[in-house]
């Protein structure tokens, strides 16, 4: 399954726009959480060997594989660390806001 | 019109062939008294072959609907059953799956709820959780049970309404004292009953996000919105019962009963296995030239409050039987019917008769004593009370 691509939602006006109970297409994320951030993740493509292992640990699934790269949802990373903690290579550094 | 086959069986086993005729994919039950009939007999029937559905073992009631509503969200069509304590368990799921708008159809054996322990029955347990957002009919006999879960399906799985709807039967006495049934053919409850098909489903074309939070933002119009559903089951209702009586010939005139209310002056309200009691003191008293008549009230939620309006235009006096109380008042339908006669612009006496509390029998002569107070309240322009019958012994008030 592909991850749903994020689109621009639209709160309903009218009570025919919501759909019938909690149940939505998914991909709809009406606000961001990027304000928790105090440091966020920096990668150095050069020392990335691409194992994953950010990938598997982001705690928020943040992470993304982007033409066989890794890239931060900028959007949604409370800038916890754990990548750049776990990063067998150092790649990742973590920098002041 | 069809030559049914008839059996004599019990009304909990009148569910089982019910259900087993609307070919559920999984059904998902703990037993307990005096449900337990009906699992049995489904979990034998799957385990035979009789039937496709997966039976789902589970370790409690919240299992059972958590596991009803989980497989309702991948579209399937589900059952399950309960009755007193154990529905009371299920408390919390019921108002999850009536928000999610998972038309699971489950029965419930109107059984006391503790404490005292008390298997017998009467209607606490199901009128306690009136407020979940379960559609809720109450069913006077087991062939009037097997046929409404047929139209269970029907209606909560109706694109306006997508509700889940809980069968009521009486406990012992509906769900242990057997008659003749009458089974319908499988061929014509499958034209009767179509395919489910839900958009509230898990779907690897389309993913949803299935069952989400809310913030006040959005809370109130979700609620409004399964509220807009549940009135939307009254035509509903009305539309699937027409369709049953021309599909099998038999018609239990969707929200309400009247009986003998044409130029009735004093009424009895009643759900249930009592209104057939009911009716044979009414025969009884008609024949004395008394002018009394009986409203079955089938549907709980939603509530007929139209036909109760119809009604007490018409009367000059309604007494409701409550099988149940709420402990610092009065019984919960005497509240329901209460509301709906204040508003129109007429004075009708009303009584409450609280019986049949923990499987006491509501006899054929207090019924009348009920009908003559009635009488005697109308014409002293007596204080409207709520009444325990009958109590063994004497009280202080």
């Amino acid at each position: 399954m592909n991850r749903p691509k994020k689109q621009e939602f639209k709160f309903p006006t009218h009570i025919d726009e919501y759909p019938t109970g909690p149940q939505y297409k998914a991909g709809f994320l009406p606000e961001i959480n990027a304000g928790w951030r105090s440091v966020r993740p920096v990668i150095d493509h050069e020392a990335c060997v691409f194992c994953l292992r950010c990938y598997l640990l982001c705690p928020d699934g943040t992470i993304l594989k982007e033409n066989g790269k890794i890239e931060f949802d900028m959007d949604y990373c409370k800038g916890c660390g754990v990548c750049a903690h776990e990063c067998p290579t150092d790649a990742i550094k973590m920098v002041k806001e | 019109m069809t030559t049914n086959n008839k059996i004599f069986i019990s009304g909990d086993e009148a569910v089982a062939q019910g259900v087993k005729l609307c070919r559920p994919h999984v059904i998902a039950a703990y037993p307990i008294t005096p449900q337990t009939i009906t699992v049995e007999r489904l979990s034998e029937m799957v385990e035979a072959g009789e039937m496709e559905g997966i039976y789902m073992h589970v370790e409690s009631e919240h299992s059972a609907i958590s596991a009803a509503m989980g497989a309702c969200a991948v579209g399937a069509r589900t059952f399950t059953a309960s009755s007193s304590q154990g529905l009371l368990y299920m408390a919390e799921g019921l108002h999850y799956c009536s928000g999610g708008r998972w038309p699971v159809v489950m029965m419930n054996a109107n059984r006391s709820v503790a404490l005292p322990w008390s298997i017998y029955g009467d209607q606490r347990d199901s009128l306690s959780l009136l407020d979940c957002g379960w559609i809720q009919v109450y069913v006077e006999d087991a062939q009037e049970a097997l046929d409404m879960i047929i139209q269970a399906y029907k209606i909560a799985e109706h694109k306006d309404v997508l509700t889940p709807m809980m069968v009521n039967l009486d406990g012992f006495i509906l769900t242990h004292t057997y008659e003749l049934v009458a089974i319908p053919e499988q061929k014509m409850v499958d034209e009767f009953l179509p395919v489910f098909e839900t958009p509230n489903k898990m779907s690897f074309e389309e993913p949803k996000n299935l069952g989400f939070s809310s913030k006040p933002d959005d809370n109130t119009e979700f609620k409004y919105q399964q509220n807009e559903a549940m009135f939307n089951a009254i035509d509903v209702i009305r539309d699937v019962d027409q369709e049953f009586a021309e599909k099998f010939g038999r018609k239990y005139y969707d929200m309400v009963e009247e009986y003998q209310c044409e130029d009735a002056e004093v009424v009895l309200v009643a759900l249930g296995s009592v209104c057939g009691t009911i009716r044979v003191v009414v025969d009884k008293m008609r024949a004395e030239g008394k002018k009394v008549g009986l409203l079955k009230i089938r549907y709980m939620r939603p509530f007929p409050e139209a036909e109760v309006k119809n009604l007490a235009r018409r009367v000059n006096a309604i007494g409701v039987i409550d099988k149940d109380i709420s402990f610092g008042y009065e019984g919960t339908v005497y509240t329901n019917v209460n509301s709906a006669i204040s508003k129109i612009d007429k004075y009708v006496y009303k009584s409450n008769f609280v019986g049949g509390l923990g499987g006491r029998d509501i006899t054929k002569a207090e019924i009348e004593e009920m009908f003559d107070k009635l009488f005697f309240g109308v014409a002293n322009k007596s204080e409207e009370k709520v009444e325990f019958f009958s109590l063994n012994v004497e009280t202080n008030d």
